[in-house]
C-alpha cells in the first residue's frame, strides 16, 4: 500500500486531516471543488462561543496547506472515479480539474485582471448579497490567491465560442475577421497568463487510503414557502448574515439589509426553518443552529445597540462547553428577546415584514413588525455527497449523510477498507467537533499507513509501484 | 354532464345565495348539479380524536348515498368538501374501520366515491380557458382579492387540491371571468372558524386584519369558497357594527360568475349579504335585467 492519502473536501475538515497527515511525513492529494479552499469557515464572521474571527483562526492553517510539501493541493477539481485495488488497498483516482483560463504558474496573484473585468454577477459565496467579478477569487486571503474566470459568464470566452461554432458572422461590417469581445483580464496582466485555449485537465493520482470531508450546505429557502420562498430579499439565511456582519463581506461588517440597504432596527431570527420538521424538511435536528443564532444576536446588537433582536425557538439545545453560558449571555447582558414557538409566515407589508409566530410560554399568537429576518435553515450535506459515497461504494443515510461503519464505537470508519469520515458530511456538526473528527479520522489514516510500514521492508516501501 | 351534488346544510340556509349562484353556473355552463334524494349532515368537522368510528358515519353515510347516485359528487361547501373528501382518504386505507363504521349505515359503503369540489370540476373538465371562452359579460376592471382560508387546502397530502401557500384555483377562476385579481398575504389566515360561536371577539379581530390587509392592496371584494368564511368576514362589517364604514363585499365565486355568464341578477344569490355587493355590478345589471334568462 502506497503511504499517500487522498483528502476529499478542503473546508476545515479537510484542511486539518490533511494537514496532520502531513505533518506527519505522508503525502496528501487535497481536492476541492472551489477555487480556494477554507469551505463555509471562510464565509463565517466570528465563531462560538469566544468570537474570534474566523478568518483569522483559519488563515495560518490555509496558508500552510498551500506551501506544504507534503500536500498536492487541486482546487476547481473533483473527484471523477475511482478503482481499488484489494490486494495492494490502493486507490487509483481520477481527478478532473475545470478549467481556469488562468496559468497559475505564471499567475502571481497581483488582482489586477479582477479590477479591470467590467463584468459583475451575485457572489455565491456572499450568498447572493454582493457581486464578484467575472474572474475572481473567493476571498483577498483565498488560498491559492489565484483567480479563476466564470465560463458561463465571460464575454470574451462566449464570443469566442460563437465565433469559434459560426453562431454569429464569421466577419464584421467592414469585412474584418470577427474578433471576441473584451479581453480587458489579458490586455491589462502583467505576466500574460490569461489562457483562452484552457481545458479541463484530467489527473490520476494513486493512495493507499481516503477522507470523505465534503462537508455541509444550507437547505434551500425555496422550500419555505411559508417564509417567502428566497423571493423576500430582507428574509435571509444564516450564513447570508455571516457575510453581513464580516469585515471581508459586502458591506464591510455593517449590518444593513438587502432590499434598500438601511439599518435594521428589529431583527428576528427563527431556529428550526426546516429543522425538526419530518413533513415539509428534514426530520433531525442540525445542531448548531442554537449557537450560530445566539452568535449572531450578540454580534448584531454589538454592531446595532439601538437595535433589537428577536430568536423564535424551539427549545435551545446548548450542549458543549460554555454553550449553555453563551446563550444566556446573550439575553442577559445583550437583551436578546427569545420567544419560545415556531413562526408560522413571513409577509412583506410596506417595507416591513410582518413575522407571525407563537410564544407559547405566554400562550399568546405574536405579530413582529421587523426590518430583516434571519432564517437558521437545516444543515443538508452536500449535493453531490451521495455520488461521492457511491464511487467508493457506500451507501449513505436516508438524509444523505455518510454512514460509519459502527455509529458509537467506529464513527470515523467507513464500511470501505480505507476509506475514512469526518466533519459536516457525516452529520450537522460544530467547528470544534468538526477538528476532532478530522484530527480522529487523520489518525486513522496514519495507523493504517504505520501498520504497513511495519509489515514492509523499508526498501520495498519506497520503492511500491503502481499497485 | 351531470354530476351528483351534495349542498350541505349551510347551502340549504344561511348561505342560500351560494347554492342558487352555484347551480345556475353550473347549468349555464352545461353541467347539471343533481341534488341528492335523500341526505343528512356531513359531520360538519372532520374527526381528530384516536378512534374516529362513530364520528366518521355521517360523512361515510353521504358517501354511501352518492354511490347510489353515480361514482361521483360534488360540493360547493369547503367545509363538507373537506370533511367528505378526508372521510374518502381515511377509509380507503383503513378497511376494517370502513367495515366497522358500515355495521351502522343502511347501505354499506364501498370505498370508491370520488369527492369533488365544483372549483375542480371548472378546473379540470371544462378548464379555465373553456370557461374563459363562455364569459358573456368578463369583470374587467373589477379588483377581487381570492380568499382560501384554511378546509378547502389542508391538510395538503389528504385534499390535494392545491398548493396551500401559493393556491391559483381561485386566482385562475376569477381571471377566467376576467377579474383584476389580487393577491394578499392574508389569503389563507384563519377566518376564526366555529369561535364565532363560542368567542365572538375573535374572528371580529381576525376578519378585521383580513380585511384591512385586503384593502391595503386595494381589493373591491374578497372572494370565497367557503361559507364559514363568507360569514366571519361579512358578518363583522354589517352596519349596525359600522354604520359609517363603506366595507368590502366577500361574494362566493360562483356569484362572480353567474355575472361574468351574463345570468339574470336573480340567479346571482346576492340578497343575504352584510356589505351589499349590488353596487359593485351597477354597470352589469341594466343588460342582465333586461335580457331574457
Amino acid at each position: 500500500m502506497i503511504g499517500r492519502a487522498l483528502v476529499i473536501g478542503g473546508g476545515i475538515a479537510g484542511i486539518q486531516a490533511a494537514l496532520d497527515i502531513a505533518n506527519s511525513g505522508f503525502e496528501v492529494v487535497l481536492v476541492e471543488q472551489e477555487p480556494s479552499i477554507g469551505g463555509h469557515m471562510a464565509q463565517l464572521s466570528e465563531t462560538f462561543p469566544t468570537l474570534d474571527c474566523s478568518q483569522c483562526i483559519m488563515t495560518p492553517r490555509t496558508v500552510e496547506v498551500g506551501h506544504h510539501d507534503n500536500i498536492r493541493l487541486y482546487t476547481y477539481s473533483q473527484v471523477e472515479a475511482v478503482s481499488h485495488d484489494e490486494r495492494s488497498g490502493n486507490f487509483r483516482v481520477r481527478i478532473r480539474r475545470q478549467a481556469t483560463y488562468v496559468n497559475w504558474d505564471l499567475c502571481t496573484g497581483c488582482g489586477v485582471c479582477q479590477e479591470k473585468c467590467p463584468f459583475k454577477v451575485e457572489s455565491l459565496f456572499e450568498r447572493g448579497i454582493g457581486t464578484r467579478k467575472v474572474i475572481y477569487t473567493l476571498s483577498p486571503q483565498a488560498v491559492p490567491n489565484k483567480p479563476v474566470i466564470d465560463a458561463e459568464n465571460c464575454r470574451y470566452l462566449q464570443s469566442k465560442w460563437d465565433i469559434e461554432a459560426g453562431r454569429v458572422p464569421a466577419v464584421d461590417k467592414k469585412g474584418n475577421p470577427a474578433q471576441p469581445k473584451c479581453g480587458a483580464c489579458a490586455k491589462f496582466c502583467p505576466t500574460e497568463s490569461i489562457d483562452w485555449e484552457a481545458q479541463d485537465e484530467i489527473i490520476e493520482e494513486e493512495v493507499g487510503a481516503v477522507i470523505l470531508a465534503t462537508g455541509y450546505d444550507l437547505f434551500p429557502m425555496a422550500r419555505l414557502p411559508e417564509y417567502g420562498a428566497g423571493r423576500l430579499p430582507d428574509v435571509i439565511d444564516g450564513l447570508a448574515f455571516e457575510r453581513l456582519l464580516a469585515a471581508s463581506g459586502p458591506t464591510a461588517g455593517k449590518v444593513l439589509r438587502p432590499s434598500d440597504g438601511k439599518t435594521p432596527l428589529e431583527v428576528v431570527f427563527v431556529q428550526c426553518s426546516g429543522s425538526r420538521d419530518p413533513e415539509r424538511g428534514v426530520p433531525y435536528c442540525s445542531k448548531i443552529c442554537c449557537l450560530y443564532t445566539a452568535k449572531q444576536a450578540i454580534l448584531y446588537k454589538h454592531r446595532v445597540p439601538q437595535g433589537q433582536a428577536y430568536v423564535f425557538y424551539i427549545d435551545v439545545r446548548a450542549g458543549g462547553k460554555g454553550y449553555e453560558e453563551f446563550v444566556n449571555r446573550a439575553q442577559e447582558e445583550d437583551g436578546v428577546v427569545y420567544l419560545r414557538g415556531k413562526v408560522s409566515k413571513i409577509f412583506r407589508q410596506e417595507d416591513k415584514l410582518i413575522v407571525k409566530g407563537a410564544d407559547t410560554l405566554s400562550n399568546r399568537t405574536v405579530e413582529i413588525a421587523a426590518d430583516l429576518v434571519v432564517l437558521a435553515t437545516a444543515i443538508v450535506p452536500r449535493a453531490g455527497n451521495r455520488q461521492v459515497a457511491e464511487m467508493f461504494g457506500l451507501a449513505p443515510d436516508e438524509n444523505d449523510f455518510y454512514t460509519a461503519d459502527n455509529e458509537e464505537l467506529d464513527p470515523l470508519n467507513s464500511r470501505a477498507a480505507g476509506v475514512f469520515l469526518a466533519g459536516a458530511a457525516l452529520g450537522p456538526k460544530d467547528i470544534p467537533e468538526t477538528v476532532a473528527q478530522a484530527s480522529g479520522a487523520a489518525a486513522k489514516v496514519l495507523m493504517l499507513f504505520q501498520a504497513q510500514k511495519n509489515r514492509t521492508p523499508q526498501a520495498e516501501l519506497a520503492a511500491v509501484p503502481g499497485d | 354532464m351531470a354530476v351528483a351534488y351534495f349542498p350541505g346544510c349551510t347551502l340549504s340556509t344561511k348561505a342560500s345565495g351560494y347554492d342558487r349562484s352555484g347551480r345556475a353556473v353550473a347549468q349555464a355552463l352545461g353541467m347539471t348539479l343533481e341534488e341528492l334524494p335523500e341526505w343528512q349532515c356531513c359531520g360538519a368537522t372532520f374527526p381528530l380524536s384516536i378512534d374516529n368510528s362513530m364520528a366518521l358515519i355521517a360523512p361515510t353515510r353521504v358517501l354511501a348515498q352518492a354511490q347510489q347516485a353515480g361514482e361521483h359528487v360534488t360540493t360547493l361547501c369547503a367545509i363538507c368538501f373537506h370533511v367528505l373528501r378526508r372521510t374518502q382518504n381515511f377509509l380507503s386505507h383503513q378497511p376494517e374501520v370502513l367495515e366497522r363504521i358500515n355495521w351502522f349505515t343502511e347501505e354499506p359503503y364501498l370505498g370508491a366515491t370520488r369527492v369533488s369540489h365544483f372549483l375542480e370540476l371548472l378546473r379540470d373538465e371544462l378548464t379555465w380557458e373553456g370557461l374563459s371562452q363562455q364569459v358573456k359579460r368578463p369583470l374587467t376592471g373589477l379588483k377581487v382579492a381570492p380568499y382560501y382560508g384554511c378546509l378547502l387546502l389542508r391538510p395538503p397530502t389528504e385534499i390535494g387540491l392545491d398548493d396551500p401557500d401559493e393556491p391559483t384555483i381561485l386566482h385562475d377562476c376569477l381571471a377566467a371571468a376576467g377579474c383584476e385579481v389580487i393577491s394578499f398575504p392574508y389569503q389563507s389566515e384563519c377566518c376564526g372558524s366555529y369561535l364565532a360561536v363560542s368567542k365572538p371577539d375573535l374572528p371580529e379581530k381576525l376578519a378585521g386584519d383580513i380585511l384591512a390587509s385586503a384593502g391595503r392592496h386595494g381589493a373591491q371584494a374578497l372572494v370565497t369558497a367557503c361559507p364559514l368564511c363568507q360569514f366571519n368576514l361579512d358578518y363583522p362589517q354589517r352596519a349596525e357594527a359600522h354604520p359609517a364604514g363603506k366595507g368590502i363585499p366577500v361574494l362566493y365565486f360562483t356569484q362572480l360568475l353567474a355575472v361574468a355568464l351574463g345570468l339574470e341578477q336573480e340567479a346571482w344569490g346576492m340578497d343575504g349579504h352584510y356589505v351589499d355587493p349590488l353596487p359593485l355590478f351597477s354597470s352589469q345589471a341594466a343588460p342582465a335585467s333586461a335580457s331574457p334568462a
